[in-house]
């Protein structure tokens, strides 16, 4: 008997767990609010301290991937199996490109003794100490997800290779690239409000 | 099957760089306050984007679509009740 495969309700899973996310980092973007209305100077201060040109970097590296995983789904969906495995390797790429600018940025935020519970932050302004506060709380849950969702790539990486992935069954990937176009959608959010801020 | 063209996935892409390039100048005009809701409103019209082009969230019929606005309904009762408190505190 062949099993019946409900790809509209695992596509719908998926999203349910979207939603979960949205809240999670939803929360992170209440409290930076409510401390931006509270200590605006100090965050305008802290805005100006981080460097535009790796955010913006990070933001068009992250935009080319989420476009290379579509990009990915079309060949998949046009049995063109090599476009899709190079689509999927370049946005593994491109997570192993954003983590390699975070490990500068936040090591260069270290070595300035910033980070938290560092002296400069625990004895300063209090507004500049949750500003920080909150840019490594969220960047690092941020990267975190990078992880997880390169880790996602590399799986349908190879389940199309195995050709497990194919154009009648790649809910897998589908899925794979939701929740990596999530992580795109969570940073359009925290690269205006952490780097921007004038 | 719904099939997004090459074409139209690469169209999107430049719409989104180049909403990323006006959010980075619209950051150096001072306009007060106003440079956060500007700010956000780039950022929701490229999220807008990837929804629609790069996730197919209309593919999936109006279930997605609603549940999807019902979160952000949820998110923002959330960001609006903090709010509501916050700002009446003595």
């Amino acid at each position: 008997m062949r099993r019946a495969a409900d790809h509209q309700g695992t596509r719908l899973g998926m999203w349910l767990f979207l939603y979960t996310e949205i809240v999670l980092f939803g929360g992170l973007f209440v409290l930076y609010a409510v401390y931006l209305s509270t200590y605006s100077s100090d965050f305008i201060e802290g805005g100006k301290s981080l460097s535009r040109l790796f955010g913006a970097a990070n933001t068009l590296i992250l935009l080319i991937s989420s476009f290379a995983v579509a990009a990915s789904i079309t060949a998949v969906q046009k049995t063109q199996k090599k476009r899709s495995l190079l689509c999927l390797a370049v946005a593994i790429c491109c997570g192993l490109l954003f983590l390699m600018n975070k490990y500068f940025e936040w090591g260069h935020k270290i070595h300035a003794d910033i980070y938290p519970g560092s002296e400069t932050l625990a004895y300063g302004a209090p507004g500049r100490n949750i500003f920080f506060g909150l840019y490594y709380v969220m960047t690092g849950l941020h990267g975190l997800h990078i992880v997880i969702g390169m880790t996602l790539l590399s799986v349908a990486l190879v389940l199309t290779a195995r050709e497990r992935v194919t154009a009648e069954n790649h809910v897998l990937l589908e899925n794979v690239g939701l929740y990596w176009h999530l992580v795109d959608l969570i940073w359009i959010f925290i690269f205006p409000l952490f780097y921007l801020v004038l | 099957m719904h099939i997004a063209s090459y074409g139209r996935l690469l169209g999107i892409l430049v719409a989104l760089v180049a909403l990323t390039g006006v959010t980075v100048a619209a950051s150096y005009v001072d306009l007060g306050a106003f440079n956060v809701w500007v700010a956000l409103a780039i950022a929701s019209t490229k999220a807008s984007l990837v929804l629609i082009f790069f996730m197919h969230i209309g593919v999936e019929g109006r279930l997605v679509v609603l549940s999807f606005l019902g979160t952000i309904f949820f998110l923002s009762i959330m960001i609006g009740f903090t709010f509501w408190d916050v700002a009446f505190r003595g």
